[in-house]
């Protein structure tokens, strides 16, 4: 797959009992690269990337990711994205390597035992894989989680707030495999409420309360001043805030 | 990487073995499938199906000649019966028995023992208040031979001519209000069952909302899989378990409660596999009607209740009014009371069993299939 666009959708829009909480929103993401997603609380980020991953039905949109069909293809798109929900939601009660070994099988990785050792091994948990997920410190969990959406081999990431919790070092660490993985051709969406994470990525996608505010790189919306101000201002002028 | 649409043997093992993995490790689930057939058995075994002896006895003697008496002298020292009353008219008799003060009315009728001299089969008639067949069912069960060893004593000598052959009294049973009785075996493989009935349906009726409310579900939704792929997985591991409750019942039935063993344990085994599986899936598809687990155990009950009052497990299935029929005739454990009694009791083989099987299987097919249907695949 070496389409220019992994994600192209148009006109997302999401409506929870009569409050529409995505709001026509178009996307397009190169493949191969970082796209950074921000957005205060309740904006919609977590929405709109269930429904790309077809966890939740669209109530309007179209397009594709990966090249399948947002709607109709979500089964081909399931087996070719990897995505990390804000919450953890891997088995608490099964072990480190048990809930990696859960997912290979699930998609049907070859060499299964292989890429469960080399993915304990990159995340330096390989003595303590017989560990119960649940005894796992908040940043480890989100480790083992990145980890277990990546045995795979996944073209598209969908992380959502993978780094909340996770302490300096273990984010620069993440960061360098993110563009490591991008520059072989991963394409990766990433929400996230951290500036310096921003800063990173090659572009960025500003929601507030359902609307896409900003789209571009992160110089493109800084212009001269700090992506943290812009953000804020974006916020402040946001016309309708729902969560008050 | 081979890519399977509908249907991957490989993702439902996966589901299998993580299934497999989180019951090992609750314990108290693990503890309660163990817990709850040795309850039962406790309960209903020994406490409610205890074998009840010296019932009130009314006796109406119309003859007084000495073959008469020597019967009742038996009769009492079976341990079942105790004389309370002697009534001297039949309705006197009958009101004892309809006010319940009395579980049984003996009549020895007039000219018994002339009868019985010349041959001609007098009738001993023995009316028992059936109301609750458990009561009187041993107490009955009891008689004939009793009334046949009785008399062999008397009818010696000079009187053998009347003991070979067919009886020489004709022992006419007329258990009231309640035509089918219940012996203590059938509460014993009944309870296999009822046991299978609530745990089963009860395990997985939690399996999905367990992990709707744990949060995995959404991680499990994202994953590349099928409705069946899921349902499956989650019911195979529980067979096993299900199998473990059989094997303790039926020990716990030979060991325990001496219950005869007529038919093939094979194909008990064989049926017991259908049910637990039909059971199971009655509980997947509770849980992908259900919105938390709350919701899954109220469910569980709401068919457990009329399992266990309309199954024939507690009532005499022919004792029910017409409506209540039909309703039992919908419950697998009906089908399974009727084949699990028949293999063990009446040495039952796959001919007489057919019809209740197929009931079953339907019943679990159609389970399986509203469960896929409803299996929601997207959070919302
Ligand atoms: N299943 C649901 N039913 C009803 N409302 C929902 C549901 N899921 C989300 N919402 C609402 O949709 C809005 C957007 O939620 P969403 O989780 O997408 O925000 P977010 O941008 O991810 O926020 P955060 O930064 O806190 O993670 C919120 O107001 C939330 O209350
Ligand atoms: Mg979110």
């Amino acid at each position: 797959m070496s389409a220019e666009f992994a994600i192209d959708v148009r006109g997302m829009t999401k409506t929870f009992s009569g409050r529409t909480v995505v709001n026509g929103i178009d996307m397009q993401v190169r493949t191969g690269t970082v796209c950074g997603f921000l957005g205060p609380n309740g904006s919609g980020k977590t929405t709109f990337i269930r429904m790309l991953c077809g966890l939740l039905r669209p109530d309007g949109g179209s397009g594709t990711c990966l090249g399948h069909d947002v709607i109709a293809g979500s089964e081909a798109i399931r087996r070719e994205v990897g995505y990390m929900t804000q919450r953890f939601s891997f088995y608490e009660d099964m072990s480190i390597a048990e809930n990696l070994d859960f997912v290979a099988r699930m998609y049907s990785v070859p060499d299964r035992k292989r890429a469960v050792d080399e993915s304990l091994e990159k995340l330096g948990l390989a003595g303590r894989r017989r560990q119960l997920a649940g005894e796992l410190s908040g940043g480890w969990k989100q480790r083992l989680a990145l980890a277990a959406c990546l045995i795979h081999k996944p073209k598209l990431l969908l992380l959502d707030e993978p780094t909340a919790g996770v302490d300096p070092k273990a984010r620069r660490d993440f960061w360098d495999q993110i563009h490591g993985l991008a520059s072989q051709g991963l394409t990766v969406l990433v929400s996230t409420h951290y500036m310096d994470e921003a800063e990173k990525c090659h572009t960025l996608a500003y929601l507030a309360y359902g609307n896409l505010l900003a789209y571009g790189s992160p110089k493109e919306i800084a212009q001269g001043s700090s992506l943290e101000e812009v953000f804020i201002r974006l916020m402040e002028g946001s016309p309708d805030n729902y969560e008050s | 990487m081979r890519e399977h649409t509908f249907f991957s043997p490989a993702r439902l093992w996966a589901i299998v073995v993580k299934e497999f993995i989180q019951m090992r490790r609750d314990r108290l689930t693990f503890g309660m499938m163990i817990g709850i057939p040795l309850l039962q058995l406790i309960l209903f075994g020994f406490a409610i199906n205890s074998d009840p002896k010296h019932l009130a006895t009314a006796v109406l003697v119309a003859d007084h000649g000495p073959q008469g008496r020597t019967l009742l002298q038996s009769i009492r020292a079976s341990g079942y019966f105790d004389y309370v009353r002697q009534v001297s008219s039949e309705p006197e008799g009958e009101e004892l028995l309809s006010r319940g003060d009395v579980q049984f009315l003996v009549t020895i009728p007039v000219q018994f023992s002339r009868e019985l001299l010349r041959g001609a089969r007098p009738t001993i008639l023995i009316e028992a208040d059936a109301t609750d067949p458990a009561a009187t069912g041993n107490a009955l069960a009891s008689l004939q031979t009793l009334i046949r060893g009785a008399l062999e004593h008397d009818l010696k000598g000079p009187l053998g001519y009347l003991s070979p052959g067919i009886d020489p009294v004709e022992l006419r049973i007329h258990p009231r209000y309640n035509p089918e009785g219940i012996t203590q075996y059938n509460i014993v493989p009944g309870l296999m069952g009822v046991v299978l009935t609530m745990t089963m349906v009860m395990i997985t009726g939690l399996a999905i909302t367990r992990e709707r409310e744990r949060g995995t579900m959404e991680n499990l939704l994202s994953m590349p899989t099928r409705p069946l792929e899921v349902l499956l997985g989650k019911i195979i591991p529980y067979i096993l378990v299900g199998y473990v409750q059989v094997g303790l019942i039926l020990t716990a039935a030979k060991v325990v409660f001496h219950v005869p063993m007529q038919g093939s344990l094979i194909l008990l085994l064989a049926v017991a596999m259908l049910f637990i599986i039909a059971n199971l899936a009655v509980g997947i598809t509770f849980s992908t009607l259900a919105r938390n687990q709350l919701q899954a155990v109220q469910m569980t009950f709401f068919l457990f209740l009329p399992s266990i009052l309309l199954s024939g497990f507690m009532f005499p299935f022919r004792g029910m009014p017409r409506w209540a029929q039909y309703i039992g005739e919908l419950l697998p454990l009906t089908h399974f009371l009727r084949i699990i009694r028949g293999i063990l009791l009446k040495g039952n083989g796959i001919a007489e069993i057919r019809g209740q099987v197929w009931q079953i299987a339907l019943f679990a097919v159609v389970a399986v299939v509203i469960g896929v249907i409803r299996y929601r695949r997207t959070l919302d």
